[in-house]
């Protein structure tokens, strides 16, 4: 078992107001699967995908990555399984500005301890399509272009999982489908991949729709007709 | 080491990836740096000058001046107020090597303004009525030719002295020495009267604001009857044996002077006697008041340096501690992290504060220059201490609103610093 949770709870307190975001989840992914997660905003899809991606701690319940509990994790090794096990691809991109599109993917690499940084990254930018782009600025492309800069970078690190918040939300449709294929190709060769999505389409190109609303899980189950976007040879091209 | 030095590589990287931010953080640094520096060395310089031109004369004179004084002040006659109670029959009682035996040189003073005429040309300039002793007293040389002699001073003969200044104006083709020049005196009906030069002083620039090479000098007595047409003296400057017998020399010129005057009450005393170690005191104390605000200036200028600093690396808090969250969401650890902004911050401050070092050094040098060319005697003084303090200050800026934000974004879950506004 990749990924177990256990009654999960994430609470926020502001000022005295507690919201209970998340209420008692519970939930198995196995290796190499490929989940949506779909809701609509507020549900605390985005919160679970936090939670599970490390970038947030819930405030009770229990949750196992590689059967390991990782409320016992320090920092530092939090710190490397974010750096080594998992990659994280946000809806706004978040790469470094001003900074070329090499560097960006080469910096998860600078806080891990592989060599070869150039090497891995050019590899990792080549298999998003972008190897004719290295030396760009990251504020000089496209939008779609940026999506796939920051899959090549939490792909660089060879991560079991790759984390995706609403990948496709500040994209045209083209580059939506560009990037669903990407990733629906990283999962056929070997990788989980974790999605949120509020959007059916962009969620139907998953083996598995989990639905949240008002933090509690109403839904589980198989896709039994996941799309697959035609790759756009253009676009990959360009 | 190979792994900081890769460290510092790809932090300059990102330094230069944002330009503007740096490059207002350098210059913050650099104006609090340069500007301690600059400050504080025209302050040390200004009182050098000062106090260098006094020394300079040497610890061994005294001056007499009419009017009566108290410690703290001059007395009035040095603001050109005209008084009268120093006479011929006072300076001949201070020479006189019995009542005052440590004075080795005397020399009396008159000066006023007059309008020299030689041939075609002619200047407006001060002229200086006094002793042939004047140039053991002053410590001054001839550019060329002598000054008058103790017996032409005495019985007032035709001679005069040129200043630099003069002698180059009036005769612009050089060939002075031995030529008459003619004072002629707008106050006075005397007419004209021919001087022959014999000599001219040696270039001595501006002493207390005044160009010292723009005035001629006299023997006292034509000065003083002919001239002037007065009867007393403005002021008289002694040369002891040693400065040891500077304060019993005093003391004896005070006795002397009271007992020309019939004074019986030093509170009456109608002159003052002061030597150079009083001028010094008083001159310090002057000029450590203006070191003082200068001083008070450089803290200002740090003080505006390190809020520009502080400006920059607050105003940029909430996008730093964005990327600090998507540092960590990528791998980075605490420590990583505080490694990079450390660095970063030792960086920036470290180029700034030697930028500012070299340029205030320079600014300073270059103003020692052109008070140097303009004829002061400037000493270029820099002082260690400033660029310690300086450095220490801007650094200490740098890296406290630049690390500290940063430490607090560290400790935060990665969402909520990739959240962060």
């Amino acid at each position: 078992m990749l990924i177990q949770l256990k009654n999960i709870i994430k609470e926020y307190d502001n000022g005295g107001v507690v919201t209970r975001v998340l209420r008692n989840i519970s939930l198995d992914v196995e290796e190499g699967e490929f989940i949506s997660i779909m809701g609509p905003s507020g549900s605390g899809k985005s919160t679970l995908m936090h939670i599970i991606g490390f970038l947030d701690r819930p405030t009770s319940g229990k949750y196992f990555f590689d059967n390991e509990n990782i409320e016992t994790f320090t920092d530092d090794e939090l710190a490397r399984i974010r750096n080594e096990r998992i990659g994280f691809v946000f809806q706004s991109f978040n790469l470094l500005a001003r900074t070329t599109v090499l560097d960006n993917v080469i910096l998860p690499l600078t806080y891990g301890k592989k060599k070869d940084h150039i090497m891995l990254a050019t590899k990792a930018l080549e298999a998003v399509g972008l190897g004719n782009r290295l030396n760009f600025l990251s504020n000089q492309i496209s939008g779609g272009q940026k999506q796939r800069v920051a899959i090549a970078r939490a792909l660089v690190c060879d991560p079991k999982v790759i984390f995706a918040d609403e990948p496709t939300g500040n994209l045209d449709s083209k580059s939506g489908a560009t990037v669903m294929n990407i990733l629906g190709r990283l999962n056929s060769e070997g990788r989980t991949i974790i999605l949120v999505t509020h959007d059916r389409n962009t969620a139907e190109h998953a083996k598995r729709i989990i639905t949240i609303k008002d933090g509690t899980i109403i839904s589980d189950e198989k896709n039994h007709h996941q799309k697959k976007s035609e790759i756009i040879e253009d676009d990959l091209e360009l | 080491m190979v792994h900081l030095f890769k460290n510092i590589n790809t932090i300059t990287k990102n330094l230069l990836s944002r330009k503007a931010r740096s490059f207002l953080t350098i210059l913050g640094i650099i104006i609090g740096v340069a500007g301690v520096i600059i400050i504080i060395s025209l302050g040390a310089g200004a009182q050098a000058l000062v106090l260098g031109q006094i020394t300079k004369l040497g610890t061994n004179l005294i001056g007499v001046l009419p009017g009566k004084s108290n410690e703290k002040g001059p007395p009035a006659s040095v603001f050109g107020v005209q008084i009268k109670t120093l006479i011929n029959d006072d300076l001949e009682a201070i020479k006189d090597k019995n009542r005052v035996p440590h004075a080795t040189e005397v020399a009396a003073y008159v000066r006023g303004s007059v309008t020299l005429v030689s041939g075609h040309e002619s200047v407006d300039t001060t002229f200086t009525g006094t002793d042939g002793s004047y140039p053991r007293v002053q410590n001054v040389q001839m550019d060329r030719g002598t000054f008058f002699t103790d017996e032409e001073g005495r019985t007032g003969a035709n001679v005069m002295v040129l200043g630099y200044d003069v002698a180059n104006q009036l005769f612009p083709n050089g060939g002075e020495l031995g030529s008459i020049v003619k004072i002629q005196n707008s106050g006075n009906t005397f007419g004209s009267i021919p001087f022959r030069v014999i000599g001219v002083q040696e270039k001595l620039g501006t002493v207390a604001f005044q160009n010292q090479d723009d005035q001629v000098y006299i023997p006292f007595t034509i000065g003083q009857r002919q001239i002037l047409g007065i009867n007393y003296i403005q002021f008289v400057r002694i040369k002891t044996d040693t400065s040891d017998n500077v304060s019993s020399t005093i003391a004896d010129v005070e006795r002397v002077l009271r007992e020309q005057h019939h004074i019986n009450n030093k509170d009456n005393d109608d002159f003052s006697v002061r030597d150079l170690a009083d001028a010094i005191k008083i001159l310090t104390s002057i000029t450590d008041g203006l070191r003082m605000f200068l001083g008070l200036m450089a803290g200002i200028s740090l003080i505006v340096g390190g809020i520009g600093i502080m400006n920059i690396m607050l105003v940029t808090v909430s996008e730093r501690t964005r990327e600090i969250g998507l540092r960590k969401a990528l791998g980075a650890t605490p420590k990583q992290i505080r490694n990079q902004f450390l660095i970063e911050a030792v960086l920036l401050t470290g180029v700034g504060g030697i930028f500012g070092i070299i340029f205030g050094i320079l600014v300073s040098y270059i103003i020692a220059l052109g008070a140097r060319y303009a004829g002061y005697d400037w000493s270029f003084v820099i002082s260690p201490l400033a660029i310690i303090l300086a450095v220490f200050v801007s650094t200490l800026t740098g890296i406290v609103f630049g690390l500290f934000p940063a430490l607090k974004a560290a400790k935060l879950n990665p969402i909520d610093a990739l959240r962060y506004e």
